[in-house]
């Protein structure tokens, strides 16, 4: 019981820590009384950790260079995947990637953000903040999983779309809109997950699905609460980002609240970085629930399904509708 | 992301003054000589922004204007709070602009055809997109589909409304796949992107027109100056993120001047015609039958 109020007292940092001996001992330990013991203070230091994570740091588990991402979830799930490149227009962007395979038994089009790891990697997907060509590239998939229906699987994980010269030259506003457009028009199941940092109109760009699935400690924000701080208070130091970041609402559990993602998908405790091959499994697994409802219906009643869904989104939110909605087709 | 020069941009200071230096040639101008030539500098043309009124004055027809979805308000969904609650903020964007929100949705005619109009007002709270302005362009959009009415949106907007959250971000999503709807339909939908048209708003439905017509000099982007000059280091060019700059970057159809958006706008009704209603469900072939 000791670690129990030990535990509430104690900041993730430390509890981490902690966790990471108790895991030790646990492995050495022989004598199964002990074992008993470790394992319960193992539980209840997992549990004070999920209490203990504040919305910035969730934000920091979400931004975890560990954490697993769009490749990773490809190599797990996705078998046979031909990746695809190219706008056709530009270039090939590498904050995007984009392709077909099969999930489940199941042909697939696969869409989603690449932040990188390791430095050469970083730099070559331009830290997984897209040029307006990763957009088209996408929009290019989407038309294609519509022509064939292909289900859509995305994996949302990004700071934003990239802001410079470039993009700018390019039409970043257009290819954000024009990948809005034609996610809109899909005639496929689409199931869009955030996995990482869900970062403003550059993550939404890809996020426009019949069912939108967010891990527990993924974030999405109109704004990065840096960003949000700066503006606001015309400060970003650590406390008023951590400020910002509780008064966006960007937690997945705040969101589903809201009725911006649809579920929550539970990350191994401590974060998905800690068991990168569990939190693969569980979003695997509810893409795979979700599929198999979607795929009942047909290509138009999806597109109709995805259209509805977002015409709701903040509807509860509103007085004086006194006109009544259209009905949407 | 919206906000910034709200309050003291040059059509507030306008209101004011009777004297004003034009930000184009430096002359000083008599107010009322701007205001008479629709607030383009009569010198060097620069186009001074226009309130919600002035713009609708200048563009409909005279009495053909209906207001919808005025009612249309939302509270607080996020328990935003900064410098200053977000029902505070709201109440004096109200107070000040007799408005519920940064839009006003609504039908009119324009040199006598039909539109289903939407206008953003940058004074109210830098014409950022919170959950209403989505919700009335999406329903004005919805309604002219059913009813084969072009629609028209002017655009004036720093992006999405933070105080929001990802509520005003999703508006992006809702009202593209309003515009997919119309495009399906062949209902023509105009953009005109005023000064200025930034974030989220240039990232979906003002960069999603069959045509994306703009003023010249507006400024027009997705991410902030300043946001970019901190990011890349990079010096950017004089004329970056205008009007012009998209042009010549095959991003906007064409730059029309005030004087003459009216005129064009009407053109383009005529050449640009919805496809008609199947007898079935059109109103009038049901009148006839009776």
């Amino acid at each position: 019981m000791e670690h129990q109020e030990e535990a509430a007292e104690l900041s993730p940092a430390e509890i981490e820590r902690r966790l990471e001996t108790v895991a030790r001992n646990l492995a050495a330990e022989k004598s199964a009384g002990a074992r008993r013991k470790l394992a319960a203070e193992r539980k209840h230091l997992e549990a004070a950790l999920r209490a203990r994570l504040s919305p910035i740091d969730r934000v920091r588990a979400a931004r975890n260079p560990a954490r697993p991402q769009t490749l990773d979830y490809i190599e797990a799930l996705i078998g046979d995947f031909i990746e695809l490149h190219g706008d056709r227009r530009y270039g090939d962007d590498g904050a995007i990637i984009a392709g077909m395979g099969w999930f489940r038994g199941g042909p697939a089009a696969i869409v989603g953000h690449q932040r990188g790891r390791s430095t050469v990697e970083r730099l070559r997907r331009n830290f997984g903040k897209p040029f307006p060509e990763g957009y088209r590239k996408a929009a290019r998939i989407f038309d294609l999983a519509s022509r064939f229906n292909l289900p859509v699987i995305t994996f949302i994980d990004t700071q934003g779309a990239e802001p410079g010269i470039g993009a700018e030259q390019r039409g970043q506003s257009e290819a954000i809109a024009a990948s809005l457009e034609a996610m809109a028009r899909i005639e496929a199941p689409v199931i869009a997950c955030v996995i990482g940092e869900g970062g403003s109109g550059g993550a939404l760009a890809i996020g426009v699905g019949n069912v939108v699935l967010m891990q527990e400690n993924a974030c999405y924000s109109v704004i990065t609460p840096e960003g949000c701080a700066a503006i606001l208070w015309r400060e970003a130091g650590p406390e008023k980002v951590a400020d910002a970041a509780r008064a966006l609402k960007l937690t997945a559990a705040d969101l589903l609240a809201l009725g911006v993602i649809d579920e929550v998908v539970p990350e191994p405790p401590g974060g998905a970085h800690r068991e990168p091959a569990a939190a693969i499994a569980a979003v695997g697994a509810a893409i795979e629930r979700h599929l198999r409802r979607l795929r009942k219906l047909a290509p138009a009643a999806l597109r109709q399904a995805r259209g509805r869904k977002f015409a709701a989104i903040g509807a509860p939110f509103l007085s004086g509708g006194v006109e009544k909605r259209a009905r949407i087709k | 992301m919206a906000e910034a020069r709200a309050q003291n941009g040059p059509a507030a200071a306008a209101a004011e003054e009777i004297w004003i230096k034009c930000p184009g040639c430096r002359e000083i101008a008599f107010r009322k000589e701007i205001e008479r030539n629709l607030n383009v500098c009569p010198k060097c043309g620069f186009h001074h922004r226009l309130t919600v009124e002035q713009r609708l004055a200048i563009t409909v027809d005279r009495g053909s204007w209906r207001e919808m979805f005025a009612e249309v308000a939302i509270g607080d969904p996020l328990g935003f709070v900064d410098t200053r609650p977000y029902p505070q903020r709201m109440e004096q964007a109200r107070r000040a602009s007799g408005r519920n929100d940064a839009v006003l949705a609504g039908l009119a005619k324009i040199e006598g055809h039909r539109a289903a109009l939407a206008l953003m007002d940058f004074q109210f709270m830098g014409g950022s997109m919170g959950v209403v302005v989505g919700e009335k362009i999406a329903r004005l959009m919805d309604y002219a589909l059913a009813r084969r009415i072009p629609v028209i949106v002017f655009a004036a907007s720093g992006g999405a409304r933070m105080q929001e959250g990802a509520l005003s971000l999703m508006q992006m999503a809702k009202v593209a796949s309003a515009i997919a709807r119309l495009r399906e339909a062949r209902v023509p939908y105009i953009s005109i992107l005023g000064d200025p048209t930034t974030g989220g708003v240039a990232a979906s439905f003002a960069s999603l027109g069959d045509l994306n017509l703009a003023e010249p000099g507006a400024t027009i982007g997705f991410a902030g100056r300043r946001v970019i000059e901190q990011t890349t280091n990079q010096q950017l060019p004089d004329d970056f993120q205008t009007a012009e700059f998209l042009m010549a970057h095959g991003m906007l159809d064409a730059i029309v001047p005030r004087h003459k958006l009216r005129y064009t706008l009407g053109r383009l009704l005529t050449a640009l015609r919805p496809p008609r209603l199947s007898p079935a469900i059109s109103g009038r072939s049901r009148r006839a039958k009776t």
